[in-house]
């Protein structure tokens, strides 16, 4: 599918958001946030720009799965270890043993449920944490309310995971000509929100 | 204007299509980067368009008499047969004098401002006319590390008019440019493999194969991001664009690593222009730490 002008501009915009955000979104944080919202925004970031030199095409490389796996878990766990203290040490370990067990089971060819269940409790473990830690903490006053806009970006890029692995997984729930459509705008209103909520919130 | 796609009318179109503008252009951003790189005061007009006119006449000069010296292989490649040398829309000799003249300009220009930036600058001219083009080029393909040295200069001579003496940061920054460059030169000597052969010039391709190629491309690009990162650091770039350049020199090597262990064309292309976009962030990033 060839890029279209609006679609490369989109990209572009991600990219860039991206980069404010690795180089000077997360300066004042602790230095595990930094490495882990780093590592997060770093992949959206490259992400963003293969899709922009190589087209939407990347999307069906078997190593996407693996790779969108590290966007959530990121993102959980410098939230986690900025807001929920007492779960810091627990949430990193569910995070790399998470991470390993996706690329264990999609290096591996297998032929039972595993591989799905497992992306399936990583990703709802780490999107829900996303989505529901700075709504609620928002809500509590902890932070400005606009940090909830981080929970909306969640639900966004959830949403984003969700089509590309029914896609995947051949059960569509959109056509696939449509996904890859919506993809620049939905990757670039997660980013913009992502940003938005750690700039104001 | 391009100089595959369409043919320019004008004489100075003619000649401004054989300085290969976007080529001469992104180098000379390369040696705008690296004067800013010394954080001098960047914003002395007269200086900066001293280094900018001298600097880019010097590398168009290079590039017309490289034109004038090639145009019997250009002819002969599909790539190049379209440009206005090889279609005899302006004599060899047309080509000579404008290339002589304007390298003396520039060469001369560059030395009137500051004798250890002029020689740089003539240092880029000298490799890559002569050590490359006349001498290297169709007797080896290890011409490549020459013309890269030659493209190297003009950030190394921004940094040197900036600092006003040779550093370690602008040899690394120099280095930089030096291991990128492979990056586009085997990668077009890959997609046009059969053009170079059926002109009889050497190239990786041609004397190791693919695979070395591939490998070559991969490994030069991972020193090329670890040259940029160290001259970063010797620059005291900002904590957070130095993240930055990690993530983006992260992807570069993920891709040198993909090319090398599962290549593909689309691989290959991605690299060849995801190494392009990091370079020009990485002078970006450059610029707007002095900024």
């Amino acid at each position: 599918m060839k890029l279209s002008s609006l679609d490369r501009t989109l990209l572009l915009l991600t990219v860039i958001l991206a980069s404010y955000q690795v180089s000077a979104g997360i300066d004042s944080f602790d230095t595990l946030p930094i490495i882990a919202y780093t590592i997060a925004f770093g992949v959206l970031l490259v992400a963003a720009l293969l899709m922009f030199i190589l087209g939407m095409e990347v999307l069906d490389s078997p190593v996407v799965v693996i790779v969108s796996t590290i966007i959530p878990l990121g993102l959980a766990v410098g939230l986690v270890w900025q807001h929920l203290a007492s779960w810091r040490t627990s949430y990193l370990v569910f995070a790399i043993i998470g991470f390993l067990a996706v690329t264990l089971t999609r290096s591996i060819q297998m032929q039972n449920k595993l591989p799905v269940i497992v992306i399936a409790i990583t990703h709802g473990i780490a999107g829900m944490t996303i989505f529901l830690l700075p709504i609620v903490i928002a809500i509590q006053g902890e932070t400005k309310p606009l940090f909830a806009l981080v929970g909306v970006g969640g639900a966004f890029i959830g949403l984003g995971g969700l089509l590309l692995s029914f896609l995947k997984t051949g059960k569509p729930i959109l056509s696939r000509d449509t996904i890859m459509r919506l993809f620049p705008a939905l990757l670039l209103l997660t980013t913009a929100l992502f940003v938005a909520g750690f700039k104001f919130g | 204007m391009s100089t595959r796609d369409s043919v320019p009318t004008s004489k100075f179109a003619m000649f401004w299509s054989l300085t290969k503008p976007s080529q001469s252009g992104l180098l000379l951003a390369t040696g705008l980067a690296g004067y800013m790189s010394a954080r001098c005061p960047v914003f002395n007009i007269s200086t900066i368009l001293g280094l900018s006119i001298s600097l880019f006449l010097a590398i168009a000069g290079s590039t017309l008499l490289n034109m004038w010296w090639d145009r019997d292989i250009d002819a002969k490649m599909g790539r190049t047969q379209k440009r206005v040398t090889s279609k005899g829309l302006v004599t060899d000799k047309e080509v000579l004098i404008v290339g002589v003249v304007v390298s003396i300009i520039g060469i001369g220009w560059a030395l009137a401002i500051d004798w250890l930036y002029g020689i740089v600058v003539f240092a880029g001219w000298f490799f890559d006319v002569v050590v490359y083009s006349m001498w290297l080029k169709r007797r080896t393909c290890w011409s490549i590390v020459w013309g890269g040295i030659s493209g190297a200069m003009p950030i190394l001579a921004g940094r040197v008019l900036g600092l006003g003496s040779i550093d370690w940061i602008g040899l690394m920054l120099a280095l930089g440019v030096l291991l990128w460059i492979p990056t586009h030169t085997l990668t077009f000597s890959m997609k046009f493999q059969k053009d170079y052969a059926d002109a009889g010039v050497p190239t990786f391709p041609s004397t190791y194969g693919l695979d070395v190629t591939r490998f070559t491309i991969a490994f030069s690009s991972v020193l090329a991001a670890a040259a940029m990162v160290a001259a970063g650091i010797g620059i005291g770039m900002d904590w957070g664009f130095l993240r930055l350049l990690g993530v983006l020199s992260a992807g570069l090597f993920l891709l040198a690593a993909a090319m090398t262990f599962k290549p593909t064309e689309r691989v290959n292309f991605g690299l060849f222009k995801y190494a392009s976009v990091y370079m020009l962030a990485a002078m970006i990033l450059v610029v707007l730490e002095v900024i």
